[in-house]
This record gives structure tokens, sequence and C-alpha cells, in this order.
């Protein structure tokens, strides 16, 4: 069991000297980022509310940027994917990525779809 | 069976076993296809959540406006006890793969320690998530359901702050009190009746000008409907129900789906860190007795704490598509 730790995260930009070390910078990292979440969820600023992107606001799609980046910092180091064979890793991400994109598409079509019924249908439910 | 290796080399055993193509052992790959399955079961509920939210798109309820509670302290506090329950989880990650590296450099009294602060790391959050159910099925200032069953909310006209119930429902005496089973024809009880009827909900609503309805529906701004006085006095007619609380059938915060994803999404995700307490109890102990010593390796560790930060991993999204988005 004696796996090589691979010690760079940021593409190389920052080194760490040991495993552990390591550990408290994903860490570091992490918080950072979910104070940067929690403290735009309470602010809600007027910029990120009022834009809108693919029908959804600005705001929205940052939380969920932030949330994949944290993701992929939980996946890479606590769960050491870093350290795994590529082949190994891309059948544990891949196959939920394509999965997930695809159910995701197909609900959230659909369900605007029925928004729209109940909106334009002649259909009274908000009463 | 070794008649169709076509490549040759006698001691390259391809379909014989002991050779390991993904450079994981069995059980580790056992774990991460289990960890991929389940993640798939989580994804279904949230996109599920997704798709009923979008659905609802303008009548959602809003986060901010229904988790605003810290224990022990009054007064409003959106998503702050949230947030430290997501570092406590993190946290607790954090010394998870602190254990699985004193695991691997065989250092036992450390495996020890980390596992110990692992364990308390997720009885925190389990402790933090069954406060945080109590107070959302309590509920806090109570609402009406109307006929098309939606929800309207008090405001106090002068502060823009929420008006419970209790703060202008007049008392009527009389004789409705909770239907047991004993007393009538058909055996049925009733759970616990409301604190007020709709009648005396509306006549303090009637006789106290300074409170205002909200509806579910979300303005261009991102806020609930406030009426005004006149129309809240129109609206108020359309009232059926008292609603107190949360429930799987109805609950105070508005869409009733919202109160059925709560349940369903973050106790499907307590259940599992329960879970995974009581696995990281179970291994605790075995690093104790020296189980992993005697073995030559701690492997073990490492298969419970992929399962562990798995857990850490949902409630990062989970965090993210039931508080903030």
């Amino acid at each position: 069991m004696s796996h090589e730790h691979k010690l760079a995260i940021f593409r190389g930009t920052v080194k760490f000297k040991s495993n552990t070390q390591k550990i408290w910078g994903v860490l570091i990292f992490l918080t950072i980022v979910t104070t940067i979440e929690v403290a735009l969820g309470i602010t809600k600023p007027h910029i990120l509310v009022a834009n809108t992107f693919i029908g959804m606001k600005i705001l929205n799609w940052v939380f969920i940027i932030l949330t994949l980046v944290k993701a992929y910092y939980i996946a890479w180091d606590f769960m050491h994917l870093r350290d795994e064979k590529s082949s190994l890793r891309r059948a544990i991400v891949w196959t939920p990525i394509f999965l997930v994109s695809y159910l995701i598409f197909i609900l959230l079509f659909e369900a605007d779809y029925i928004y729209n019924v109940f909106k334009d249908g002649f259909i009274e439910w908000n009463f | 069976m070794d008649s169709t290796i076509t490549t040759g080399a006698e001691e390259e055993n391809v379909w014989g076993g002991g050779n390991r193509p993904l450079g994981a052992s069995y059980g580790k790959l056992m774990m991460w296809f289990f960890i991929v399955s389940d993640a798939l079961t989580f994804s279904g509920f949230l996109a599920s959540y997704g798709f009923s939210r979008f659905k609802f798109i303008e009548t959602w309820p809003i986060a901010d406006q229904v988790f605003t509670h810290v224990p022990f302290i009054h007064g409003n506090f959106p998503m702050y006890y949230v947030a430290f329950m997501t570092f406590v989880l993190i946290m607790s990650s954090v010394t998870m793969v602190l254990a699985v590296d004193a695991g691997h450099k065989m250092m036992k009294n450390k495996a020890i320690l980390y596992m110990f602060l692992t364990i308390i790391g997720g009885a925190i959050f389990v402790g933090s998530q069954a406060w945080e159910w109590a107070t959302f099925i309590k509920g806090d200032y109570g609402a009406l359901e109307t006929k098309g069953g939606r929800i309207l909310q008090f405001v106090k006209a002068d502060t823009g702050e929420r008006a419970a119930l209790a703060d202008f429902a007049k008392v009527i005496p009389g004789d409705r009190s909770v239907h047991d089973y004993n007393d009538g024809v058909w055996f049925y009880g009733e759970g616990s009746l409301p604190s007020y009827t709709v009648n005396e909900v509306t006549e303090g609503f009637l006789a106290d000008p300074n409170i205002l309805i909200r509806t579910e529906t979300i303005t261009e701004e991102g806020e609930k409907t406030l009426l005004t006085r006149e129309e809240s006095l129109t609206k108020i007619k359309d009232a059926q129900l008292v609603v107190e609380g949360a429930n799987l059938i109805r609950n105070e915060y508005g869409s009733r789906l919202f109160a059925d994803f709560f349940f369903f999404i973050t106790g499907f995700h307590g259940f599992h860190v329960f879970s995974g307490v009581v696995i990281n109890v179970i291994i605790f102990f075995n690093i104790i007795l020296g189980t992993y010593e005697r073995r030559g390796h701690y492997e073990m560790v490492e298969k419970v704490g992929l399962y562990w930060h798995f857990v850490d991993l949902v409630w990062v999204f989970v965090f993210t598509f039931f508080y903030l988005v």
C-alpha cells in the first residue's frame, strides 16, 4: 500500500512538502470557497441577481460552478483520485457525469414545459 | 479459458486473476462501484428536486427565509448554521484523510486519534441535522392555506417583519376539541389541532390593520409578493386551513413539495452520515484491537474513508441546491 502521492494542486502552481500538508492546504481552499458562497448567498449582489444566463440567474451559475470546484478537490485530494490510475479515474468520473447531465437536461426541459402549460394553458392552480 | 489468450506470454495470465489492471484492490474497486451507484441515486433525488422547482419556479419557497435559526440564539440568521454544518463535515473529512495517511505509515495511535475526531465530527453533524429537522417541523410563524393549496403568510406592515399567528389571532371560545378515536363512530382519531382556527385568525386579521398577507408568488426582484391591505382583505376569504410547521402533506413555508424534498433528500443524506458514523466506530475499535496491525495494512480505513468523503461530497451538492440556489 505504498502509493506515491502527487503533491501539487492548481496544475502545479501550489506544491506541498507532504500529503498531510496538502490536505490542510485543500481544507483552507475549500473553507474559502464555502465562505464566498455563504457571503454571496446572504448579500445577493444586485448585478448577479438581476442578470440571467440561459434562463438562470448569474448568482446561481456562480454557486453551481463553485460547487463543482469543491467537488473536484474533495474527489481528487480527499478521495485521492489524483493518485489513482487514469483509467480508474475516468471510469469513476465520466460515467456519472454523462448519465447525470442527460437526466438533468431531460427533467429540467420537461419541467419548463409543464411550467408553461400551467402558465398559459387555461389551468388555474394558484388560487 | 486460457486458450483464448493470444498475447503469447505464458506467465501473463489475464483472466486467471492476480493482476490489477486498475491498480486498485478488489475491495477498493467495489467501494468505488458502490459510490458511483449511490451518487446516481442522489443525483436522481436532486434532479427531481430541480424538476419540481422549475415546474413551480415562480412560487418556490426562498431558502434564506426558511432556514433562519441558530441553536440557543434568537433572531434572523439565514444560512449561518448550515454553513457551520458544512464546515464540520469538511473538517471531519480532513481528519479522515489524516487517519488514512497515518494508517499508510502504520502509526496506530495517530490513526486512533484521527478516527475518533472523525466520529465526533460526524456525530455533531447528525445532531445538527436532527435539530434542523425539529425546527423545520415545528415551524415558527404559522400560515393559512387557501382552497387551491397555496400558503398565505403574514407580515407586519410597519416593520416589514413576519407576524406569527399568535401575534394577532383572536381567541374565540368554542367547543371544537381534538377528535379522539373513542369518541366517534369511525375508529379514526386526528392529529393535534392547530393553535387557532381559521375563524380566529381571520377575525384577528380583520381587527388589526397592521397585518398584511404575503403570497407565494415571487416578484421580479426575487422577493415574495406583499399584498396591500385591500388585496389582503379579499385574499383572506380564500383561506381554508391553518398550517403550523411542516409535515409530508403540507407546510407553512410554501409549496408542499418543498418539505417533501427536504425530508427525503436531507433525510437520505442524514441516514448515510449515520451509517458512516456506525461504520467509523467499528473501524475505530478494530484499529484499537490491532486488527489492521496484524493484517499488515490499513486498507480498510482507506475504504471506509472513501465512503465518508463521499458523504461529504454529497452534502456539498445538497447544500448548494437546497440552501443556496
